[in-house]
């Protein structure tokens, strides 16, 4: 790859991976607890905690400025939940009071020292990850960006946390009522949890901008929720596709640009891109709650249905009356399906030998009449399990049976044929067609 | 730790403060430089203004001062009205998403204009960009709550997340253009209050004039769309159509306010004036007109504060006076307020103990009068140890004494050596309640089926809100018009229990 240098492309992807673990692990909690737009809030309500931490301590020294802003950070979550309980102010709302309210508060504050401070616009809320290289210090004979120490540390807390506290963290989001009432105290859960959220939006604030730290609370852990529903398996996979997100955002930022003769852009913004594209594509293709996923399984039952409904059709007509067998038109009417997609299941029918084509009319080979038999099987006896045991009225049995008798194996056939005494008729009077052996 | 660590915390966020509050209006800024740069880094006094500023300011001489403070004043109005709707309809943090998922629309908006060859940077550009991205995020929220599992808080956040980084993004290509100037992009969405024009205002005035129109034309249609949205579709009213139209309301506010007034506090007023109002009322209506009205005044303070102070930037301190109001509004709030809230849930509570303390006066007193005759409501009761009453039910001794003194005061007990005693008009009520009490356990027996032993429960917490009618309708479903007490259905804490104690 052009222009990638380990010595600094390398401390910066480190950098983005471990503030996207950070915030991966704790985010998979704000999104289950439905408080997603947290991180958001407590990056702008910091203001004033390191306003503050500054006139008091009257020093440029960084530690009292983080346990400001952490300490601010808390008080934000706090403040939100009291508006919310005492206030009855719904909770987006009462977040939106307290984070605007303090982050115009700290302004204020920090606007009275601003004359003697030197600033630079773009540096922050753009984030500042890639001068992540050029503020090193020593350890262990290693030379060290700070940003990935500070963030190595709090991944490496988070991590510790979750996998302490995974039981309760678990039960207490799920349901915090049951939680506090076996013994686990939710109330301490929610405000360790809020302390951490704190910790980590600060810590990564400087590294990445506070846009991406709220990315990456919000956006991994979203897209592991759609891909599982499990949650262990949920916090492995957010942090993975947010490690894969900072990986590639980085990738991304350096070389979409040059296509277009560009040099490289912000690696936080395309990093924030990058992860809201792998939630796009969850959303999409996830293997159970996917949009796309959805659609094609719900047509493909809908062609087994229309193929069952044509089979099951034709096999009726030649006990009827054993008449000529029906035409495609004739089927499109008795059905009431377009011909298009009725042609498609033809195709469909004929090419798996269920069907032939004689002349212009359709007639159910041997393999096509066993299917057919067993799924009339299926409906009658369900039309005189539905009105001998569940009391439904005649009138009405057929319609539930249309549906069930799609789903319904030999197992169950065999099933209802002992709940209605082996039944010979169904209530219209119709003969039970005999079970026949699947094909193997 | 370094001294750049502390540069890495603070100036960033300063920056980003400047960046999200444009306070930092070039005017003020070199003058405060010049007369403050001798000043310690830790001095923080204000520079009280001068009368004659004051009066400069209040009288609206200046012409700067004029247009920001009118600019302000309507977009406030304007956030307020429009936010009591998303408020009831739980979207009060859509402003915030939609604010910035404008970013990547108004960079691409000034990119294409710019590389075809245009001026990039007008507003009609810029503002069509803007209005585009809004309304593509807004979609995405709505088909991420609606075609995903995903929550909406989850959805807001998300958008606003990749929406701002993909500007973000965008935005660092777009300065490299060899035409055009990119600089100064950004302050679009992060305003200008206190330098805002003539135009800008022209602007907000139209568009709060276009958003007030809106709001009271279809008033009806969002106050059903808030309340209950499926009634609404029920009705056949578009509610699609009216969650777009009411969307892009809070666009054209959002829009607006962020090139006059930054970010921050475009959310700011679109949430807290409706969440303000909201204490003051129960009727949209009221709220609605409140809340405009809180918006008003918050952004008429703000930014006559913001020109007395020269060093209190106008965008935050519009926040903070609306902050106060809301806290004033949550304390003091005539409808939902904390005081009120307080104040009725103590009323109730004397009442419930007013009323325990006289049934159970009259509940002890009563085997004694059925000795004496039938007549018993007329005559004066026997007198009533403390200690019995305190083994009547569980309350404190101090919840019990106190609620005697109150009584006594209100003339319905009065105490004798040490012991209690029912007055004539206690008397009266008390045997009221006991009915009450009782009407309710036959009730309960008789027409719910539920076995004598568990019915003063029951009866124990309704007893306090049986109005008169369902009195009157419990009496003639239980045939018992006549005004005398009924005996108790169930054992009484007996008096056996009491002398056991060796009160009697």
């Amino acid at each position: 790859m052009p222009g990638w240098s380990w010595q600094l492309d390398g401390w910066i992807v480190c950098a983005g991976v471990l503030c996207a673990v950070a915030a991966s692990l704790l985010g998979n909690f704000l999104v289950l607890r439905r408080m997603s737009m947290l991180g958001d809030a407590i990056t702008h309500a910091v203001l004033p905690g390191l306003a503050v931490a500054f006139f008091i301590s009257e020093s440029r020294n960084s530690l009292p400025m983080f346990l400001g802003a952490v300490l601010v950070g808390v008080l934000t979550a706090l403040f939100t939940e009291w508006i919310r309980r005492f206030g009855r102010v719904d909770e987006g709302a009462s977040m939106g009071v307290v984070f605007t309210s303090l982050f115009a508060l700290g302004l204020v504050m920090i606007v009275q020292a601003a004359d003697h401070v030197d600033l630079d616009a773009s540096c922050v809320l753009f984030g500042a990850i890639e001068y992540t290289p050029l503020d090193t210090f020593q350890v262990a004979g290693l030379e060290i960006p700070r940003a990935v120490a500070v963030l190595g540390s709090v991944a490496i807390l988070n991590t510790v946390f979750v996998i302490v506290f995974f039981k309760e963290l678990k039960f207490s989001s799920f349901d915090p009522a049951l939680a506090t009432t076996t013994g686990f105290h939710a109330g301490l859960m929610h405000y360790l949890l809020m302390v951490l959220v704190a910790i980590t939006s600060v810590a990564a604030f400087e590294s990445v901008g506070n846009i991406l730290v709220v990315a990456m609370f919000i956006v991994p852990p979203a897209a592991a929720y759609l891909l599982t529903d499990r949650l262990e398996r949920m916090v492995l996979l957010s942090v993975i596709l947010a490690s894969a997100s900072a990986v590639l955002g980085h990738i991304a930022a350096i070389e979409i640009p040059g296509w277009f003769g560009f040099r490289s852009t912000t690696t936080a913004g395309m990093m924030a891109v990058v992860s809201g594209i792998v939630l796009f594509l969850c959303a999409a293709l996830g293997p159970r709650h996917g949009i796309a996923t959805r659609y094609i399984r719900r047509r493909l039952l809908a062609r087994r249905i229309l193929a069952d409904d044509i089979v099951a059709l034709l096999f009726r007509w030649e006990e009827n009356a054993g008449s000529p067998n029906l035409s495609a038109a004739d089927i499109g009417r008795l059905l009431l399906c377009r011909k298009w997609t009725l042609g498609v299941a033809f195709r469909r029918l004929v090419r798996s030998g269920e069907l032939e084509l004689d002349g212009d009319r359709f007639a159910l080979t041997e393999i096509g009449r066993k299917r057919a038999q067993n799924l009339v099987r299926s409906h009658r006896l369900w039309e005189s399990y539905l009105q001998d045991s569940a009391g439904v009225d005649v009138d009405r049995v057929h319609v539930p049976a249309e549906m069930l008798e799609h789903f319904t194996d030999s197992q169950l056939r065999e099933q209802l044929g002992k709940e209605t005494e082996a039944a010979h008729t169904d209530p219209h009077g119709r003969p039970i067609p005999e079970e026949v052996p699947e094909q193997s | 730790m370094s001294r750049s660590a502390w540069v890495g915390l603070v100036v960033l966020v300063l920056a980003s403060s400047v960046a999200d509050l444009g306070w930092a209006h070039p005017r003020t800024l070199d003058r405060s430089r010049q007369v403050h740069s001798d000043r310690s880094i830790a001095d923080r006094s204000l520079e009280l203004p001068t009368w004659d500023q004051i009066r400069q300011v209040l009288l609206l001489g200046d012409y700067n001062v004029r247009v920001v403070i009118l600019g302000t004043t309507l977009l406030g109005c304007a956030a307020g009205m429009v936010g009591s709707f998303t408020l009831l309809r739980k979207r009060a943090l859509m402003g915030d998403a939609l604010a910035h998922s404008t970013l990547p629309g108004i960079v691409l908006a000034y990119s294409v204009v710019t590389l075809a060859g245009g001026n990039g940077k007008t507003m009609p550009v810029l503002l069509a960009g803007a209005t585009l991205s809004g309304l593509l995020g807004v979609g995405v929220i709505l088909a991420i709550t609606r075609w995903t599992r995903l929550k909406e808080d989850t959805a807001l956040g998300a958008v606003l997340s990749v929406f701002f980084g993909a500007g973000v993004a965008l935005l660092s290509i777009s300065t490299q253009f060899k035409e055009g100037n990119a600089a100064g992009l950004e302050s679009f969405i992060y305003g200008k209050t206190a330098s805002m024009g003539m135009a800008d205002t022209q602007m907000i005035a139209g568009a709060a004039a276009f958003c007030i129109v809106t709001c009271l034309l279809l008033f009806k249609e969002f106050k059903l769309l808030c309340f209950d949205d499926g009634f609404a579709g029920s009705r056949g009213f578009p509610v699609v159509r009216l969650d777009m139209s009411l969307m892009g309301l809070v666009i054209v506010v959002t829009n607006v306010g962020l090139q006059a007034v930054g970010l921050i506090l475009i959310i700011a007023m679109l949430i807290i004036p409706a969440a303000s109002a909201r204490f003051w009322t129960e009727s949209l209506g009221r709220m609605f007109l409140i809340s405009g009205g809180i918006g008003a005044a918050g952004g008429l303070l703000g930014a006559v504060v913001s020109a007395l102070f020269s060093k209190l930037p106008s965008g935050a301190m519009i926040v903070l006076v609306c902050t106060g109001m809301f806290l004033i509004s949550m304390i003091f709030g005539s409808a939902r307020g904390l005081v009120v809230r307080i104040r009725n849930r103590r009323l109730l509570n004397r009442t419930v103990n007013r009323q325990h303390l006289l049934r159970a006066m009259y509940e002890l007193w009563e085997p004694s009068a059925t000795h004496a005759g039938p007549s018993a409501t007329a005559a004066r009761s026997e007198s009533v140890s403390v200690e019995a009453l305190l083994k009547k039910r569980s309350w404190s001794r101090i919840r019990l004494l106190r609620e005697i003194r109150r009584s006594q005061r209100d003339e319905m007990l009065d105490a004798v050596d040490g012991r209690l005693r029912l007055t004539k008009r206690g008397l009266v009520e008390a045997a009221r309640l006991t009915r009450q009490h009782r009407l309710w356990e036959l009730y309960l027996i008789h027409h719910a089926e539920v076995a004598p032993a568990r019915v003063d429960q029951g009866a124990d917490t309704i007893e306090h809100v049986l109005e008169p009618q369902i009195v009157a309708e419990l009496e003639s479903l239980l045939d018992r018009e006549q005004a005398a007490v009924p005996a108790s259905p169930h054992a009484l804490v007996s008096e056996d229990t009491l002398t056991g104690t060796g009160e009697f």
